[in-house]
């Protein structure tokens, strides 16, 4: 079977572009994009490391967890992106510097 | 034949979070991504995890990749199915971005891990999910639910109010 | 384990391929005498009116964050429909007391009447055609 090093080095290039998306992005919902991609990437690390490390399935709970928090961040994530759209007309985050209208 | 869909799916996954990161439409950049977490569920069938790659597929892809389209169509006056998105110090980003992956990679490769001496692999994950979920995760699970019900009644009210 | 799911990785294949076989045959025996009606979205019944690329209502968001939580809730019953045979009853309040702590959000977006389509706030006469129905009823 493959090594685990194939899949961490998957998981590290994930991370990667996902930390290029946060930083470079304006749009809201594109760095929303680059936060999904960390996630897979750290659900990756915890499902690899628990087939060929502790061989034991509490790295998948873990992972489902992940996936669940994913759900409840991006549900309230876009709705805070809503509303910045609702006040500034665009969703690009590098104009939004003001914490009151 | 197994070891070539692997690194088909390798590459599909790391193509596709590429144009994810890189692409100038945001359209395409939200597609690609629909690509990357099925890829990320092939590559979970290939770790053993049955169960996680169907939770990815249930909830990434029917769930919050169809927030995300919501959000650009939200949020975007669109008059044809292209738009457009900038990036800011592009340079700088890849430079830093690069740098942390070689040390990454670095990392990882002349790194010894103990890795386990039994070969034997699960049936099916779900059962062993199950037990430890209702059994020693039993809190997780309810504070989970706690959670939930926290996000939803706050997106909720955030979104109501521009109504 | 992987090898049980080839049989669903070739029926991914198998339906991405049927697709462009599907578009391709058509471009192949497809009759091509293309006019400007044949290039209507309806072509018998209403002329379409704007272009269908237009900004969704907010409305949705909220029928998808509804969506999604459930969503969420169902990945979780999965491995108790698995179990619960073995575990027994206990498990069952277990899942009752996770279903009752969610279903207090759906209550509670019910009450708040984001699941309603039209908001029936508008008093009677007020609305959008008011003044041609007033009108209307004064002209015989």
């Amino acid at each position: 079977m493959h090594a685990l090093s194939s899949y961490l080095i998957l998981s590290a290039l994930l991370f990667s572009l996902g930390l290029y998306t946060v930083i470079t992005r304006k749009n809201a919902v594109a760095i929303l994009m680059g936060i999904e991609l960390i996630l897979n990437a750290a659900n990756v690390n915890f499902i690899a490391f628990s087939k060929f490390v502790t061989h034991h399935v509490e790295g998948h709970l873990m992972a489902v967890f992940i996936i669940m928090l994913a759900a409840a961040e991006a549900a309230v994530a876009l709705a805070i992106i809503l509303n910045l759209y609702n006040d500034h007309g665009n969703i690009n985050v590098d104009e939004a510097n003001a914490l009151k209208r | 034949m197994g070891e070539v869909i692997f690194w088909v799916i390798w590459a599909l996954v790391a193509v596709s979070a590429m144009v994810v990161a890189f692409s100038k439409n945001l359209v395409y950049s939200v597609f690609s991504l629909l690509a990357t977490f099925i890829g990320v569920a092939g590559i979970y069938i290939f770790l053993n995890a049955d169960f996680l790659a169907v939770t990815q597929i249930v909830i990434y892809v029917g769930g919050i990749l169809v927030l995300l389209v919501f959000g650009i169509m939200l949020t975007n006056r669109i008059v044809v199915a292209k738009i457009t998105q900038s990036s800011l110090q592009r340079t700088t980003g890849l430079v830093v971005v690069g740098a942390i992956f070689l040390v990454l990679v670095l990392t990882l490769l002349n790194q010894t891990w103990p890795l386990a001496t039994s070969a034997a692999e699960f049936d099916s994950t779900v059962n062993n999910i199950g037990e430890l979920l209702f059994g020693d995760y039993l809190i997780l699970f309810e504070v989970a639910s706690v959670l939930l019900l926290g996000a939803l009644i706050g997106a909720a009210t955030l979104a109501r109010k521009e109504l | 384990m992987h090898e049980h799911y080839g049989v669903v990785l070739a029926f991914g294949i198998l339906g991405f391929i049927l697709m462009y076989v599907a578009f391709i045959l058509q471009k192949l025996i497809g009759p091509k005498n293309s006019s400007e009606l044949k290039l209507d979205t309806y072509e018998c019944g209403e002329p379409t009116e704007g272009s269908s690329w237009v900004q969704f209502n907010i409305r949705f968001y909220v029928i998808a964050l509804i969506f999604i939580v459930f969503d969420v809730e169902v990945v979780f019953l999965f491995p108790w429909a698995v179990v619960f045979k073995d575990m027994g009853f206990v498990t069952f309040i277990e899942v009752f007391v996770f279903l009752a702590i969610l279903v207090v959000g759906l209550a509670y977006v019910w009450a708040k009447g984001d699941l309603e389509w039209v908001k029936m706030k508008l008093k009677y006469g007020t609305g959008r055609y008011a003044a041609t129905r007033l009108h209307e009823s004064e002209s015989p």
